[in-house]
């Protein structure tokens, strides 16, 4: 586990220092400061302070899948790119380590970068009444929907060859999970019972973004997580293959 | 320390290399020498367990590669052709990165990346970011982080590629003092660097073995003689050429250039026959003007076995 942890240390660091992770961190806040002013803040003043947080949080989970992709194509794909990934593959460290220690990283990088956000809803206090659970609840399904991205976003990286590629097969994965629900709903009989409950974003996201915790919705995040790392890890490993 | 028994490795339908086989005892160390594409660079793969072999056995200090990859890579430090450098960092946090990933304890890694950097004469470069080195520190580096968790066995795939003649003499100066402390692998097309390096050559073309020992056994298997001699002597002594052939020794000869001023030739002999062809010549009465022991002979002892059918002298 110590591998996991320096691998993820220095992930970290190479996230502090590059240039790439500050302009998401702004581009992300920036985005997220303009979608809030025009829709949660929006012309309309009458309204209930948990409906511009459940806004809030709807708007936020968009720039949450973005910035996932965005943060961990880099993971893997280019320590492949610059030959890097050979320091790792030649030293007495596990696959699940590497990986592991890459996905550590970029989730904690994505929780750096959405703390200073916590200023948006908080915002609401000026003006109404909050109920802090249901912040903090909103951003525990943050949290989790972008686990589960960062997860998807590894295993992209960890399949491709460039960052490039990277980001369009995580992208696509995604992209193919959230439509799992449209899909669905247009299907028949029991495939559609299916494809709804895989779907990445909208019978499990909209809970949380309401303040409410169901173990059903928590157990789908993790569970796509572990896959994703999962498949992630074995990708790796057949690497040694080739 | 290694065994490598009937390696082979395809990607795809191709064999990248084929029924290798070769032993190397623990201290020594080895040159790889064969063209680009040879196969040399999957064979360090497979001994540095990045890669998986298709079929035959590999044993590293009796542990097999397919079995205990997680074992074997404690022992091993692993240069590829490519140096695994992250350009941010600086050479002291990287080496000392390298360290902890190979088990380092804690405690010991500042003596281990102070050794590295002695060894490699990276010292004064510590503090500086790897992506603002040249060339020539930036292969050092590649080295250090090899050498930091003192591995048994040290790959090196191509330590000199792309550095200038005097990098390249430092780079060779530098493996020499690695001598002793590690058994080493250097895989190399640099002919002249490798036969300085190393105790003994495996060459490899199109994926088997075509040669292997050193310089002078490899000449002997070719079936030349040990040596290649140039002469050259004062215009156009026609009657020399049955003298030098008859010099006990010379199995060849063979007029390279004549002209007006000097005529040269070139003598394949089995023994070191300066002594007596400068005699043969002086006593005919005639001017010596050059007479060398070629230096190429490497060369033409790689180009030899590198064009030869694979299957040839062992």
């Amino acid at each position: 586990m110590t591998a996991t942890w320096l691998i993820a240390r220095r992930e970290l660091a190479g996230f502090l220092r590059s240039m790439s992770g500050y302009v998401i961190a702004a581009s992300a806040l920036f985005v997220q400061g303009i979608l809030f002013n025009a829709l949660a803040l929006g012309p309309d003043q009458n309204r209930l302070s948990t409906e511009v947080l459940s806004q809030f949080f709807w708007v936020y989970s968009g720039t949450m899948i973005v910035v996932s992709v965005l943060l961990s194509m880099r993971l893997l794909a280019e320590e492949r790119q610059t030959g890097t990934i050979v320091l790792l593959a030649s030293s007495p460290v596990r696959e699940y380590e590497i990986v592991l220690g890459k996905f550590f990283s970029s989730l904690i990088f994505l929780i750096l970068i959405t703390l200073p956000s916590v200023f948006m809803p908080l915002l609401v206090l000026v003006n109404g009444k909050l109920s802090l659970g249901h912040v903090a609840t909103g951003y525990l399904g943050l949290f989790l929907l972008g686990s589960a991205c960062l997860a998807i976003g590894t295993l992209g990286s960890a399949l491709a060859r460039t960052q490039l590629l990277a980001v369009i097969i995580s992208g696509g994965m995604i992209a193919g999970m959230i439509l799992l629900f449209p899909l669905g709903s247009l299907t028949e009989r029991p495939l559609n019972d299916i494809m709804l409950a895989m779907g990445l974003w909208h019978r499990h996201f909209p809970p949380f973004q309401s303040g409410l915790i169901n173990l059903r919705d928590v157990v789908y995040y993790v569970a796509v997580t572990y896959f994703a790392l999962f498949i992630a890890i074995r990708a790796l490993e057949a690497r040694r293959w080739r | 320390m290694i065994e490598v028994d009937k390696l082979t490795k395809y990607f795809g339908e191709r064999a990248a290399i084929r029924d290798l086989s070769f032993s190397i005892a623990r201290g020594e160390v080895i040159g790889f020498l064969g063209l680009n594409g040879a196969g040399k660079t999957t064979t360090l793969r497979i001994l540095g367990c990045l890669l998986l072999p298709s079929s035959g056995t590999v044993r590293v200090d009796g542990l097999e590669v397919t079995q205990n990859p997680y074992e074997i890579r404690r022992n091993i430090g692993f240069l590829p052709d490519m140096p695994p450098l992250y350009p941010e960092m600086t050479v002291g946090a990287y080496l000392a990165f390298a360290a902890r990933l190979r088990k380092v304890p804690r405690q010991n890694v500042a003596a281990a990346v102070a050794y590295a950097e002695e060894k490699t004469a990276l010292r004064e470069v510590h503090g500086e970011v790897i992506g603002e080195l040249s060339h020539g520190f930036r292969q050092r580096v590649g080295v250090a982080q090899a050498i930091v968790h003192k591995p048994a066995l040290l790959i090196l795939d191509e330590p000199s590629a792309g550095l200038d003649p005097a990098q390249i003499v430092e780079m060779r100066n530098m493996l020499r003092g690695l001598r002793g402390a590690h058994t080493v692998l250097i895989s190399s097309h640099f002919l002249t660097e490798i036969s300085q390096t190393c105790d003994r050559l495996l060459v490899i073309q199109a994926g088997e073995l075509v040669g292997q020992g050193s310089e002078d056994e490899l000449a002997m298997a070719m079936g030349r003689g040990s040596s290649l001699i140039e002469v050259e002597v004062k215009g156009q002594p026609n009657d020399l050429a049955a003298g030098l052939a008859a010099i006990p020794g010379v199995a060849k000869t063979r007029v390279v250039s004549t002209s007006e001023s000097a005529t040269t030739w070139e003598l394949t002999a089995n023994r070191d026959v300066r002594a007596q062809v400068a005699r043969t010549v002086v006593t005919a009465g005639h001017d010596l003007l050059r007479l060398e022991q070629n230096e190429r002979r490497l060369e033409s002892i790689f180009m030899n076995l590198t064009q030869a059918s694979p299957g040839g002298p062992q």
